[in-house]
Parts: structure tokens; C-alpha cells; sequence
């Protein structure tokens, strides 16, 4: 049978992160090969194009369009400013006028006959795009794209919210296990990325975002905190866009599971230094994760903790990502080859893997997820 | 590659889903066509990878693997080159042909803009939708959004492909001139690719062509077909489907990661995988003349397909898509539309609200894992009714007659309270109902997969409940393309799995619980009563010839033959033989937890399924 693909959020100590920051069109690229860049640096820039305004000129001056039209003091191409007369209507026996201004300042893009409108396109505006992560710039497209190298540690969450951000790494008191109140928030927690406890309540959540946290980082959130941040039910988990004040990372999931272990003191270790974080969740093939990456000239050589094409093997440390065991961290001891039948009554490929209070459990291979 | 049906021995046919890619072996074998072997792998179309065709060629490998069957030349990862041993009239090596459909990277999204709501926007939605594609959004003159709004919207969504239609012939084309304006402002940028000209299809009124198309070009690549709307009374839907065909295949296919190799390696046309399953559906139901009603619900999305008489007696195809219900990356949003209380009627157990958004927030997160307890396999078959009601209300709402037709109406029409909307779904006169997606097709009993099409989409009269044994639609729509006999064939003998047959009587809601509603007999002999409230169960010898009789116990009680009279039918017999619902319609659940734990332990008890 085909090696089914067996998930893995990784948590690497030491290993190189490489980051394509895109523009969306085409741009300028404002740096070179060998740059060293800090998170907040713009890399590049593009014009996007201004908003297109539709004038009603018909509808305003209460005129069929072919009035409009006739009385047009602009064409296709050109120039106007607010104010500019675009239109002038000169009604029965020339007593009567009325007049168009121009509201916005744009090029006319269009004259529709049909219906006396006219289309002024705005000024372009521009699009920054900031490095987001510490490091040397590797690679460059011109005019679209600049590959930055980081160097550190990178660890992946399971679901997020909010998107790019940067701060210091900063411990919560309490350890992994604590539910995570108001009271646990540090008042000074202006620009920094706080980490742990676990199922924040609603009012732990804005109490860290009215002190300025730039992130934080916990094992569980329940639905309702979830519900209660965003002001909205999320029905798909596609985020990233939310507009939150404080990006928030979950690397669990739903309930009340505490960080793993393994992140949690690579975490702890990391505290003082600066990370950038990012909520943005994307559940599908290809799926993107929410990321922290904390950027360490002493990270030495690349060292990842695992090998992601290993695979789901004997003796690999998984975690259990369903009921019964949801949670549960183990160890891969056997992978039988035929599907068997589980609880439910349908026949799955499973693994036995050993927890670690030593119970053997038998798991459905689609139910864990590599350490 | 051979495309003559009598040249064709053996077909190669994949369906490059979203997750997983699909690969099929159809053969001609001494008893018929058949499906011989399966293999899938996961898809590629996105990152690291990039590139569908590793992911095809793995399903290949697998299939290959399977079945001892040579299918991969040896250079098959030569660039470009089809992949494939060419078929020399040995049986067990080589291919005749390759086909594909193709649902990666979310399928074909689609945005639809007409002047009217219930006319032309209507018109192009059904368009879209029956050549497959999602309708992200329709916009229209009277949506009741402002200008801002549908630009705001339209600027937000990326759609594939635009298809802008309003106006009849020789009408008013001042509105649809504004609705290009609108969409010239908005300036959506396609999904795919770096260009910034996004394929509109114009299909509205012919005499505003000119000046849509000198507002659009700028900004768009125009094209322009027959008004989907000539008339009130007419819809014209196949020029603009064929058009999104041809810019499925130029603009959104050939943009996507690996397809131009793809492409390459079979003579027909991809199809997306929807149309495919659409064609199948509609198909079999001209062939055999039933009403056919047909769901497939996957992670992310809910397709249902459906072919009913109109008022003229002609077989009506419709399809729609809810992009938003699903049972894993869309599980949430079932909560959401559904609610906490419209899941837990259906679970045989207790759950407090929080338990049951954080475990169903968790399946969103983990997609791919599976229920390993009863609890968990219970609350997703519970989602999944949800899913099956939301998704037949949309459907019926699309499924309709056309608005701003004048009809005559008799005294009869007035006193029936028909809504000048005809729908066109009737769940009595509904022959066949075929479930698919994982959730359906790989329910660990197959009665229990029956239970949850007959309670989702509230089933009434005489229905026969089938499932689609490995999703395999997909497969044999593309397949029907080049040979409509092998696909029928294979659908029948391989794919289309008669569960049960279900029988639910009308009844008037003054009837008291417990009272005969009917008397069941199979071949002359009594079989059982069908009880107001109750769900009972018939056994039947899988595939045997059966003669079933139905008598209502009163003049208004219908059965599925009219008020009052008796129902016969001869029939197959499923694997679940016949399902007896005596609970009316709308079904109604008890108002506490516990009543409705015990009349859920009472249905699964009597259909043999596990209880809490």
C-alpha cells in the first residue's frame, strides 16, 4: 500500500527556516543577496492600483443618460480633480443648469453611453512588504519576491489566529497545566509573545491584548474564548486575516490539553529572546500551520529533532489526536500490515503503541501524529 | 490512445481530488466491464510538491501494485512523455486509455452576476453550477446589497471564472451595463496565475455586448455567449456551460501546478469532477425515467444532484454546491448553520454543548482522523444529518421553476397553495436517492448510512436508498464521455449499492401515536404494520425479486400511491431489506434529552445497530 502521509507539527531546537516574502503584483525590490534584514525592514514594494469610482451622473442630476453624456466636459483618459466640472446639463430654454463635480481626484477610465456613467480610477497606492523574520537574504525575483534565511528555532501550532507579528518571548507563571485567567496576565506584557498556561478564558484574552501582547502562545482554547475573541463563529479554519490586536497560537487543539512537554521547555529556553509568530491556519492539503521562529546566530549547525520523511515507524513518538486517548503522547510498537476492526465497526489500518504509563493501545494510523 | 468504444479493453481513470487522488482500473472482462482495481495516493497539486502529476503516478503505482497489472513504462518520469504501457492486446498489460476529472485545488470557483435575483442571476448560478463549478457568490441588481458592498465582495472573493448575464433579448440593457461597471470597479483578481485579466463569460442580453465588452476588456478577457435568459420563458444554459468548459480547460486548468503534463496524457478533456457525477446522475435517470436525488458529501463541500419532472413532464437536471457544509474543514460551519441543539436530537447519548463544539473544532483542525468510539462515529453521523438537511434546503431553493413565467391557475392550483415557485423536488415522487462521500459510503454498517439519508433528508413514500460503493461517480461520468454503455454497466454492477428501501407515510399530524398507519405485505403475505411514531424494519433476502403491497388504514394517509390507496411496487431487495418510518413529516424530535435518548436508542435498537 501507498505510505499514507502521517501529519507532524515539528518543534526544532536548531534548522534554517527559509521565507519567500511575494508581492502580490508585480514591484521593486528594495534589497540584494547578503542583506541581513530584521523583521520590521521593508524588502519590497509595489503600486497597487487605485479603486475604481463609478459616477452616477444620470441618477444625480435627475437626467437620462444621454443628457449626461451630451453635456460631458471630460473624456476617456483624462485627468480630474475634486471639485473639476465634469457634467453640465442645460435644461429647457437654457434657465435651468445643473451641474456634476468631480468627487474624487482619478483618470476617467471609461464614458458609458448607455447609462451616462463615468468610471474614475484613483491614484495608485502603495503596498510595503516587511521582512518578517531576522536574517540574510538568500535570493531575489526581481520585481516580485525575496527569500530570506533564518536561523533558530521554529515550532508549529496546531491552529492560530492573527497574523504576522513580532516580540519577546516571555513565560507565563503557572506552568503548561494552569488554566490561563486574567490574574496570570503581567500588566508589562507591551510588544511580547507570552507563553503557557492552557484553555484562556475570554477575559484572560483581551486582558493580554489590552496590555499589548503581541502574541500568545497556550496548549488548548475552548470554543466559546475562541468565539467570544473573534466577535464571530469561525466556520473553516482559514485564518490569518483576522482583525485582532494580538495574534494568538494553540498547539494542541480544542479543550483542555496543556503544551506538550517537548514545546513548552524549548520554549521556556527561549524566553528573552525576540520571535516572530503567526496565527495564519490553513486546514486543507497543503495545509499551513501557525509558526513561531525565533532567530539564534548560536543555533550552530542544522540539527532538525526528527526526520519529517522518516515516516510513522516502530519506535516513533506520537501523539493521539482522537478520542479515547486524545492527547495522549506514545510510542509506536508495532504496524500491522491488514486493516482490523476498531470500536466503531469499520476496518482501519492501525498502529499499538505503547502511552506512557505503559498501557498498550491500538490507535487507527490516521488518529496520531508524529512527535 | 484509443477513444472507439469497440476498440477499448482496458480504461485507466483518475479523479485528482482536493486530498487524494483516485486511480481506477475499468476492464472488459468475459462477463461485462468492470472495475477491477483501485489505488489512490495523496494528491500534489499544492506545496512542497506542486505538481498533480506525482501524485497521479503514485495512485498509478499503487493500482499497479494491486492488481500485477503493467501500467507505468519504464521512463515513465520522462518530462512530458504519457507514462503510460500501451495496451498490445494482452489483458494483463497496458492501457487503452486515460481519463481524468479533476476537483484539486477546490475545484472551479466561480463568481455570477445578473440583474435580477430569481431570474438571470438564477439562471447563470444554475449555469455554473451544472458545469461544476462552486458559486462562490451571486451578485445582482437587487441583492440588497450597496454598490460598495458587492464591490467590497467581489474584490474580496478570487473567483476562476465570472459569469455575467442579465437582460432578456430586446430588452432593458442599462442594468446589465451597470453590473459590468461594478465588476470593472471591483477588479477581481483570478485565482491562478499572474495576470490580471480574469476571464468573465458574457451571456446576458446580446444588444449590450458591445459596451460590456469596452467596459470589461481592460480588465478582463471577455467572452461571449447566447443570453442564458433569451426570454421569461426560456433558459438557454449550454452555450455559457460550454464556455466554462473551454476556460475550465485554457485559464484555470492549464494554470495549475502539473495539469499541462496532464493534459497531455489524455485525449478527452478533463472534467471537473462535479460535472462528471452530474452527468452520471442525469444519465441514469433518462435512461430509467425515476426521479433520482443524489448527495455527495465530502470535508470541505456538499454537492447535491437532482432530476425531477417539471409541470410539462420533462426531466429537469439541477445541481448545487454548499461550499460551506462539510464533515471536516467545513464540520464547524454545519454547527454553525445547524446548531449545538439540531446535532444532539440525534445522539443516543448524553454531551454537554462545550464537549460537543470542542470535539467538532477538533475534527476541523485534524481533518483526516477517523472516529474510533461509537461516541465520536454517533456525533458525526449526527453532523452528517445536519449536513443533509442544510444541503436539500439549499438544493430545493435552487431546484425550481422558472420565476417571472405567467402560469395559468385553476381553481385546483389555488386551493393546493402552491408556491408560484414551483419546486421541483418532491420528496413523493422521489424514486432513488444514492449517498456518497466517506461519511456515507464508509459507515461501518450500511443501515446506519440508510438511517442517516432517511432522517437527513426527512425521505417520504416509497424511496430505494443506495450508496456509492468507493465514490466511483466521478470515475464513470468522465468515462460515459467515450462510452456510455461501459459506464452504465460498471455503475450498476460496481458502484450503485441498493441498501434498503424506505416507506414513510403522510399522515395528518391529528393522528395518535401508536396507531396502524399501514399494512406491509411482500409477495401476498402479511409483513408487518407501519406504526405512527415508530421505525420498523422488514428483512429481506439481499437481491431477491420482491412484490410489496401497502395499505393505508385510512383515506388520509398516503402511503406513495396518492391519499388513500394502495401502494404496489416490485423491487430488488436491497441489503437492509425495507425501512417502515412512522414518524410524520417535518420529523420532530422529543423536547427533552432524555426522551429523545430513549426514542434513539428504540430506532437503533429495531434496525440492529450498536446502542449506548
Amino acid at each position: 500500500m501507498t505510505q499514507a502521509l502521517t501529519p507532524a507539527l515539528q518543534v526544532l531546537a536548531g534548522t534554517v527556516v527559509r521565507k519567500t516574502r511575494e508581492l502580490p503584483v508585480p514591484g521593486r525590490v528594495l534589497c540584494a543577496r547578503g542583506d541581513a534584514v530584521t523583521p520590521d525592514l521593508i524588502v519590497a514594494r509595489a503600486e497597487l492600483p487605485g479603486d475604481l469610482h463609478i459616477l452616477r451622473i444620470p441618477e444625480t442630476l435627475g437626467i437620462e443618460p444621454f443628457e449626461a453624456v451630451k453635456g460631458l466636459k471630460v473624456d476617456e483618459g483624462d485627468a480630474v480633480a475634486h471639485g473639476d466640472l465634469v457634467c453640465e446639463h442645460v435644461g429647457l430654454f437654457g434657465l435651468f443648469r445643473s451641474r456634476y463635480q468631480a468627487p474624487v481626484d482619478g483618470t476617467v477610465e471609461f464614458v458609458s453611453r448607455r447609462t451616462g456613467h463615468l468610471g474614475v480610477r484613483l491614484e495608485a497606492h502603495a503596498l510595503e512588504l516587511r521582512a518578517y523574520v531576522q536574517g540574510t537574504v538568500v535570493d531575489t525575483d526581481p520585481g516580485k519576491s525575496v527569500t530570506i534565511e533564518s536561523r533558530g528555532s521554529f515550532i508549529q501550532g496546531i491552529f492560530g489566529i492573527g497574523g504576522e507579528r513580532y516580540g519577546t518571548i516571555r513565560m507565563i507563571e503557572g506552568g503548561p497545566k494552569t488554566i490561563l485567567g486574567p490574574a496570570r496576565i503581567p500588566s508589562d506584557a507591551e510588544g511580547q509573545v507570552l507563553v503557557g498556561g492552557t484553555r484562556p478564558t475570554l477575559e484572560a484574552l483581551l486582558t493580554a491584548a489590552d496590555a499589548g501582547a503581541a502574541g500568545l502562545i497556550v496548549g488548548s482554547i475552548d470554543d466559546y474564548a475562541l468565539t467570544g475573541y473573534l466577535g464571530y463563529d469561525l466556520g473553516m479554519a482559514v485564518t490569518g486575516h483576522e482583525e485582532v490586536p494580538m495574534t494568538v497560537i494553540v498547539t494542541e487543539g480544542f479543550g483542555w490539553l496543556p503544551l506538550a512537554e517537548r514545546t513548552h521547555s524549548l520554549l521556556q529556553s527561549l524566553e528573552g529572546r525576540d520571535a516572530s509568530i503567526n496565527g495564519a491556519t490553513q486546514v486543507r492539503a497543503g495545509a499551513v500551520r501557525p509558526e513561531i521562529i525565533a532567530a539564534r546566530e548560536d543555533a550552530g549547525s542544522v540539527s532538525a529533532d526528527r526526520d519529517p520523511a522518516a515516516g510513522l515507524r516502530v519506535g516513533a513518538p506520537v501523539r493521539i489526536i482522537r478520542e479515547p486517548h486524545f492527547g495522549a503522547a506514545a510510542e509506536v510498537v508495532a504496524l500491522p500490515a491488514e486493516p482490523r476492526p476498531i470500536a466503531t465497526g469499520a476496518h482501519a489500518r492501525v498502529l499499538e503503541a505503547r502511552l506512557a504509563n505503559g498501557d498498550l493501545v491500538v490507535v487507527p494510523r490516521a488518529n496520531v501524529e508524529l512527535l | 490512445m484509443k477513444t472507439d468504444p469497440a476498440t477499448l479493453r482496458t480504461v485507466l481513470v483518475t479523479d485528482c481530488g482536493s486530498t487524494t487522488t483516485k486511480a481506477l482500473l475499468f476492464q472488459k472482462t468475459a462477463v461485462g466491464w468492470r472495475q477491477t482495481h483501485r489505488g489512490e495516493a495523496p494528491t500534489t497539486v499544492e506545496e512542497p510538491v506542486a505538481d498533480v502529476t506525482v501524485g497521479a503516478l503514485n495512485a498509478f503505482a499503487e493500482v499497479e501494485e494491486v492488481s500485477g497489472h503493467a501500467i507505468l513504462a519504464p521512463d515513465a518520469a520522462q518530462e512530458g512523455a504519457a507514462p503510460f504501457v500501451a495496451a498490445d492486446g494482452d489483458a494483463a498489460r497496458g492501457i487503452d486509455l486515460y481519463l481524468t476529472t479533476s476537483s484539486a485545488g477546490g475545484g472551479l470557483q466561480m463568481t455570477v452576476a445578473g440583474v435580477v435575483r430569481q431570474m438571470s442571476a438564477e439562471s447563470a448560478e444554475r449555469a455554473a453550477l451544472s458545469a461544476g463549478a462552486i458559486v462562490m457568490d451571486s451578485i445582482s441588481a437587487d441583492d440588497g446589497r450597496e454598490d460598495h458592498e458587492r464591490i467590497q465582495r467581489l474584490r474580496h472573493l478570487r473567483p476562476d471564472i465570472v459569469l455575467l448575464t442579465g437582460g432578456v433579448e430586446g430588452g432593458s440593457q442599462e442594468h446589465v451595463v451597470e453590473m459590468a461597471e461594478t465588476l470593472v470597479a471591483a477588479a477581481p483578481r483570478p485565482r491562478f496565475g499572474d495576470s490580471l485579466r480574469l476571464p468573465v463569460i458574457y451571456a446576458g442580453n446580446s444588444d449590450a455586448t458591445e459596451d460590456v465588452r469596452r467596459i470589461l476588456e481592460k480588465t478582463a478577457r471577455v467572452a461571449v455567449v447566447d443570453n442564458v435568459r433569451p426570454t421569461l420563458e426560456a433558459e438557454n444554459l449550454s452555450p455559457a456551460r460550454g464556455a466554462i468548459h473551454e476556460f475550465f480547460l485554457a485559464h484555470v486548468m492549464s494554470h495549475s501546478p502539473g495539469y499541462d503534463k496532464l493534459l497531455r496524457w489524455t485525449p478527452v478533456p478533463v472534467m471537473p469532477t462535479p460535472a462528471a457525477v452530474g452527468d452520471m446522475v442525469r444519465g441514469y435517470a433518462e435512461a430509467t425515467g425515476q426521479a433520482v436525488l443524489c448527495v455527495d458529501i465530502g470535508g470541505a463541500t456538499t454537492d447535491v444532484f437532482s432530476v425531477f419532472e417539471n409541470r410539462q413532464g420533462e426531466p429537469v437536471f439541477n445541481r448545487t454546491v454548499s461550499a460551506n457544509l462539510g464533515m471536516s474543514y467545513s464540520v464547524a460551519n454545519v454547527l454553525i448553520e445547524a446548531g449545538v441543539e439540531s446535532i444532539r436530537r440525534w445522539l443516543p447519548f448524553e454531551m454537554e454543548a462545550p464537549a460537543l463544539r470542542d470535539r467538532l473544532r477538533n475534527k476541523m483542525i485534524r481533518p483526516t482522523s477517523i472516529p474510533q468510539t461509537l461516541e465520536d462515529l454517533w456525533l458525526e453521523q449526527a453532523v452528517c444529518r445536519e449536513a443533509l438537511r442544510l444541503a436539500l434546503f439549499h438544493h430545493r431553493s435552487l431546484a425550481v421553476g422558472l420565476s417571472g413565467v405567467q402560469q395559468q391557475r385553476g381553481i385546483a392550483d389555488i386551493f393546493s397553495q402552491t408556491a408560484s415557485r414551483a419546486d421541483l423536488v418532491d420528496m413523493m415522487r422521489l424514486d432513488l436517492v444514492i449517498g456518497s462521500g466517506g461519511v456515507l459510503s464508509h459507515a461501518p454498517d450500511r443501515v446506519s448510512a440508510a438511517l442517516m439519508i432517511l432522517e437527513g433528508f426527512e425521505l417520504q413514500g416509497f424511496t430505494q436508498i443506495a450508496v456509492d460503493s468507493i465514490f466511483m461517480m466521478p470515475h464513470l461520468g468522465v468515462l460515459a464521455s467515450v462510452h456510455p454503455d461501459a459506464a452504465r454497466e460498471i455503475f450498476l454492477h460496481d458502484c450503485l449499492v441498493s441498501v434498503a428501501h424506505a416507506l414513510v407515510p403522510v399522515f395528518p399530524r391529528k393522528r395518535p401515536a401508536e396507531s396502524v398507519l399501514a399494512h406491509v405485505s411482500v409477495d401476498g403475505r402479511p409483513a408487518g404494520t407501519i406504526t405512527a411514531g415508530r421505525v420498523g424494519h422488514i428483512e429481506l433476502e439481499p437481491g431477491a425479486a420482491v412484490r410489496l403491497t401497502v395499505e393505508p388504514e385510512g383515506r388520509n394517509i398516503d402511503v406513495g400511491a396518492g391519499a388513500g390507496a394502495t401502494l404496489e411496487r416490485e423491487f430488488t431487495a436491497g441489503l437492509c431489506g425495507v425501512l417502515l418510518d412512522g414518524r410524520n413529516r417535518p420529523l420532530r424530535t422529543p423536547p427533552s434529552t432524555e426522551e429523545q435518548i430513549v426514542e434513539r436508542d428504540a430506532v437503533m435498537a429495531e434496525l440492529g445497530l450498536a446502542v449506548a
